[in-house]
């Protein structure tokens, strides 16, 4: 025991366990909890810190401490003293390497709180286990070796921490002793990181000197230290403020869990309150039916409870019978959150096997399972550098920005104002693993914020006054097929009709609505989307539209046609074989994308899928525009 | 105004949580019940997250008649109590062959735990099974998952493990896959106890100091519980104030002798103490990293 170096106890409570075990069960009893992670690698002197805090808290007893000797010993790591890393380094395997893989938890508590700490490697699968750590932690401790400065690893970490939205970020500059104190070079590390923490928007953090391996500033105030006026690492992990207790200032979310129907007196809904507090007697609100009630009791095993706040589990009932089940969420009547399926994300990759864009998973979020797609990621970001790069999947521990697209609308609520509401993971359908998490920003559907406003004249006043029936005769077919020539010549034979019509052409949206488009399949859905939503407006004032776009896919002139009343949708195919389209090439598109200069382009590289059962079909091989615009008016007729 | 939660309120919440996931999630869940201290806590919390229903899953003991005679006792009374169903396994092929402690070793834990567990869930067919086992008690297990998943043979794979996020859990899982579930895995041993005498729940009164028959073995304090002890050539109980700190086979069970005959006392015994809770336990000292091993092969 001879070479273990100093350490003041933080349990300065053990006269009090001797003398009164009641006053020390009652201190211990309202002790409050701290969650929080570490960051950095061994070579920052994580796993000694976190055996430094162990030990000083008295969470390491005597046969542990003489297995632990002889350990570091036999390891020779820090010569004859002991080597606290060796404490929390755990799988056989990992001793035997010097690295630790996996996210460990620790425990340890002091006079005021208790602590876990999630213990994230560095090294391969870093970014895996360190979101997977920081998703459940208050704050975060990045070390940093005072010898090394801020590094590459510093950067990922801390943008890391700022991604999975903790609040509390510590500076831990560690081994102070190796550079005898020098405060010169602590301030210079410190400016460092400010400059870098602004640039990736934390605002707020706190920095310290210590020496995990000698104490300093973990207890207490370091004697080697004058100049650090500062808290000790212990002091501010006991008094800095809990996410809990912030959350229970929001409005009332409960994802429902479970109900509890154990006869038929008895109906209630168990479920962990996510933010907000709740009493008997408040108005709440269902979702997504909307319905609201009153609570009535707020049930467990103790007795009814008159209030309940955000992190207890509890079981509520109702004064209305309404329809309530798992997947639900309970929450404020006059603030509740929204609704949507369709959402901007950052998608954090878990899994060997890459992202599949447009492939199915099961996506889970509080207590809610649906099927998702993901599109093609918008971009991925750099965890080195932040800096967003081009990528057309997700493979294992990379971070980047998608829609994410649920097959019923969920509740839901940004990343940053909810964890609960904003935090998904992506399961496997076949294998079920977990094999991504997500953090919603927003909905890409406005509408479910915005109520439908009803206005006086409506679509069928607008028709009646142009004595004509609304319609949308949506043109598809390859590039160079003829679709703009043949629908100019179908709008002039309806102006003559006296028709009021207007034609929608690819080319001059690109002009301006669609101007910040490309071609990717992700721009091409979004194009063919707002074409949709503009035709559709426009057959709502009484217009006979006609489109002209390649719309390559089934899937969107399918979604364009679900917009519409039915028969108001009439799909042309402009049906030109690939080869008569690249032999006329009247545009000179189908040479460039030949010889590599157009990416992306339709029929080349990109694929068409023509329609199974057009409305109207029109050979262009067999017919001149004329031809074909007449053969369609003929089938329009008759027009009112 | 904010009301902070006291840590033992966010430890139940969290606990009641997962029990009610595994609910809402599971086919056919069990809770194994050991009729320890931790166990004891598991009941309690099962009780707290489905009231005023009962638990809706049974409990099922892995007995390998080596227990002590209080265990026995307590266990018929907990699940009446809770108004649980109970389930009590012994492997039948340990009872045939006659393994025991005394001349089995670890022979004797393989037998009636690790295979009379799996034999249990298969036979029952459970999908879900919760288990009190804490990232605490020792250092392999604190990179344990609170949703652990087995093979269809039962072969825990440590590279095949789910990372788990915020609270979210994925129990989903092919046809003959099982999980075992620890509710409690962030609970400490203080926790627990504190947690008991916070609750007032009723544990085995062997965790309590009184005079009873013992015999010193290997350094180890053990207690004649029965008389299927063989004592050796000489060997006379000797009558001493002892309690237990973990509860397993009494034979392989270290008793520390102890004065603290109350539950504040036995905390103040425990905090004041200067070894880890395992060391009572022979189990562990059979080689190193050994607890590691027996969770790939299966036990708990």
């Amino acid at each position: 025991m001879s070479d273990v170096p100093p350490h003041n106890s933080i349990y300065k409570t053990d006269k009090l366990i001797a003398s009164d075990i009641d006053a020390y069960l009652n201190v211990h009893q309202h002790k409050s909890l701290l969650r929080f992670i570490t960051c950095g690698s061994v070579d920052d002197g994580k796993s000694t810190l976190i055996g430094r805090l162990l030990y000083d808290s008295k969470m390491i007893f005597e046969d542990q401490l003489a297995t632990l000797e002889s350990d570091s010993k036999r390891m020779g790591t820090q010569g004859q003293e002991i080597d606290f890393a060796l404490l929390v380094d755990g799988l056989a395997a990992e001793r035997e390497q010097g690295i630790t893989i996996d996210v460990a938890y620790r425990f340890f508590a002091t006079e005021k709180r208790k602590f876990i700490v999630a213990d994230c490697p560095g090294h391969e699968q870093y970014t895996r286990n360190m979101v997977t750590g920081a998703s459940t932690a208050d704050l975060a401790v990045i070390l940093i070796d005072a010898r090394k400065g801020v590094l590459l690893q510093t950067r990922r970490h801390s943008y890391l921490a700022k991604l999975l939205g903790i609040r509390n970020i510590v500076l831990a500059v560690n081994k102070m002793d190796l550079i005898d104190y020098n405060q010169a070079k602590y301030d210079a590390i410190v400016a460092e990181y400010t400059s870098f923490a602004n640039s990736i928007g934390i605002d707020d953090f706190t920095a310290m000197p210590i020496s995990g391996f000698k104490g300093d500033n973990i207890t207490e105030r370091s004697v080697h230290m004058p100049w650090y006026t500062g808290q000790p690492l212990i002091t501010h992990l006991e008094t800095v403020a809990l996410d809990n207790d912030a959350d229970q200032t929001k409005a009332l979310r409960m994802p429902v869990q479970w109900v509890n129907r154990p006869n038929l007196d008895f109906r209630g809904f168990s479920g962990q309150i996510a933010t907000g507090t709740l009493r008997p007697g408040d108005s709440i609100r269902v979702l997504p039916s909307g319905k609201t009630s009153t609570i009535t009791k707020i049930v467990t095993l103790d007795g009814e409870l008159s209030e309940a706040v955000a992190g207890q589990s509890v079981t509520l009932c109702f004064a209305d019978e309404i329809d309530c089940s798992r997947g639900d969420v309970i929450a404020a009547a006059d603030n509740p959150p929204e609704m949507s399926d369709q959402f901007e994300s950052t998608i954090v990759w878990m899994a060997d096997e890459a992202l599949v864009p447009g492939r199915a998973y099961w996506l889970k979020l509080g207590t809610q399972t649906v099927s998702a797609t993901v599109q093609s990621p918008k971009y991925a970001i750099s965890v080195n550098n932040m800096e967003h790069m081009a990528a057309k999947t997700l493979e294992l521990n990379a971070i980047g920005v998608a829609e994410i697209l649920t097959d019923k609308a969920i509740v839901f609520e940004p990343y940053v104002n909810n964890h609960v509401l904003g935090g998904y993971i992506l399961i496997d359908k076949i294998t079920n693993a977990t094999v991504a998490a997500g953090m919603l920003h927003f909905s890409l559907r406005r509408a479910q914020n915005v109520h439908w406003q009803a206005t006086d004249i409506g679509r069928e006043a607008h028709a009646a006054l142009k004595n004509q029936k609304p319609k949308i005769l949506w043109f598809t077919g390859l590039s160079g097929s003829g679709k703009s020539t043949i629908a100019n010549e179908v709008e002039k034979t309806l102006n003559l009709l006296n028709r009021h019509t207007f034609l929608l052409d690819g080319d001059n949206i690109r002009h301006g609505l669609n101007k910040d488009l490309g071609f990717t399949e992700t721009d091409r859905i979004e194009n063919i989307r707002r074409v949709g939503e503009v035709a559709k407006l426009m057959a709502d004032a009484g217009l006979i539209v006609l489109t002209a776009f390649i719309s390559p896919f089934r899937a969107e002139r399918d979604m364009v046609r679900a917009m519409m009343p039915e028969g108001e949708f009439i799909e042309i195919f402009v049906d030109t074989p690939l080869e008569v389209a690249e032999a006329r090439d009247v545009k000179g598109l189908y040479k460039k994308a030949r010889a590599g200069q157009l990416k992306n382009f339709t029929g080349i590289d990109s694929p068409y899928e023509p329609p199974e059962n057009p409305d109207i079909r029109v050979n262009t091989v067999e017919m001149s525009a004329a031809e074909a615009a007449e053969h369609i008016v003929r089938q329009l007729m008759p027009l009112k | 105004m904010t009301k902070t939660l006291t840590h033992l309120a966010r430890l139940e919440a969290e606990a009641i949580h997962i029990m009610r996931e595994v609910v809402a999630e599971a086919d056919k869940p069990v809770m194994l019940y050991s009729v320890g201290k931790d166990s004891a806590v598991m009941l309690h919390l099962a009780r707290k997250a489905f009231y005023p229903a009962p638990p809706p899953f049974p409990l099922l003991h892995i007995d390998t008649t080596w227990k002590f005679k209080a265990m026995y006792a307590l266990r018929e009374k907990a699940a009446r109590d809770a108004g649980m169903e109970l389930l009590v396994h012994q492997n039948p092929e340990a009872h045939a062959r006659g393994i025991n402690p005394f001349d089995h070793g670890s022979l004797h834990t393989d037998m009636w735990k690790t295979q009379g567990l799996k034999q249990a869930l298969d036979r029952y067919g459970f999908d879900v099974a919760f288990g009190g086992a804490r990232r605490d008690e020792e250092k392999s297990r604190a990179k344990e998952r609170i949703f652990s998943f087995r093979t269809a043979t039962h072969i825990w794979d440590p590279k095949n493990q789910r990372p788990e996020l915020w609270n979210l859990y994925n129990a989903r899982k092919a046809k003959a896959e099982s999980i075992r579930v620890f509710p409690i895995s962030n609970w400490t041993e203080l926790d627990i106890w504190q947690y008991i005498h916070l609750e007032n729940i009723e544990i085995v009164p062997l965790y309590f100091s009184a005079p009873r028959p013992t015999v010193t073995r290997d350094g180890m304090l053990l207690m004649v519980d029965d008389e299927r002890f063989p004592l050796k050539k000489g060997e006379v109980p000797v009558e001493r104030s002892i309690r237990f700190r973990t509860l397993g086979c009494y034979p392989l069970t270290g008793a520390v002798e102890s004065m603290a005959s109350t539950l504040p006392e036995v905390i103040q015994e425990m905090l004041l103490t200067t070894t880890s809770e395992r060391q009572g336990r022979a189990i562990d000292h059979d080689q190193a990293a050994s607890m590691e091993k027996k969770k790939q092969e299966g036990y708990f």
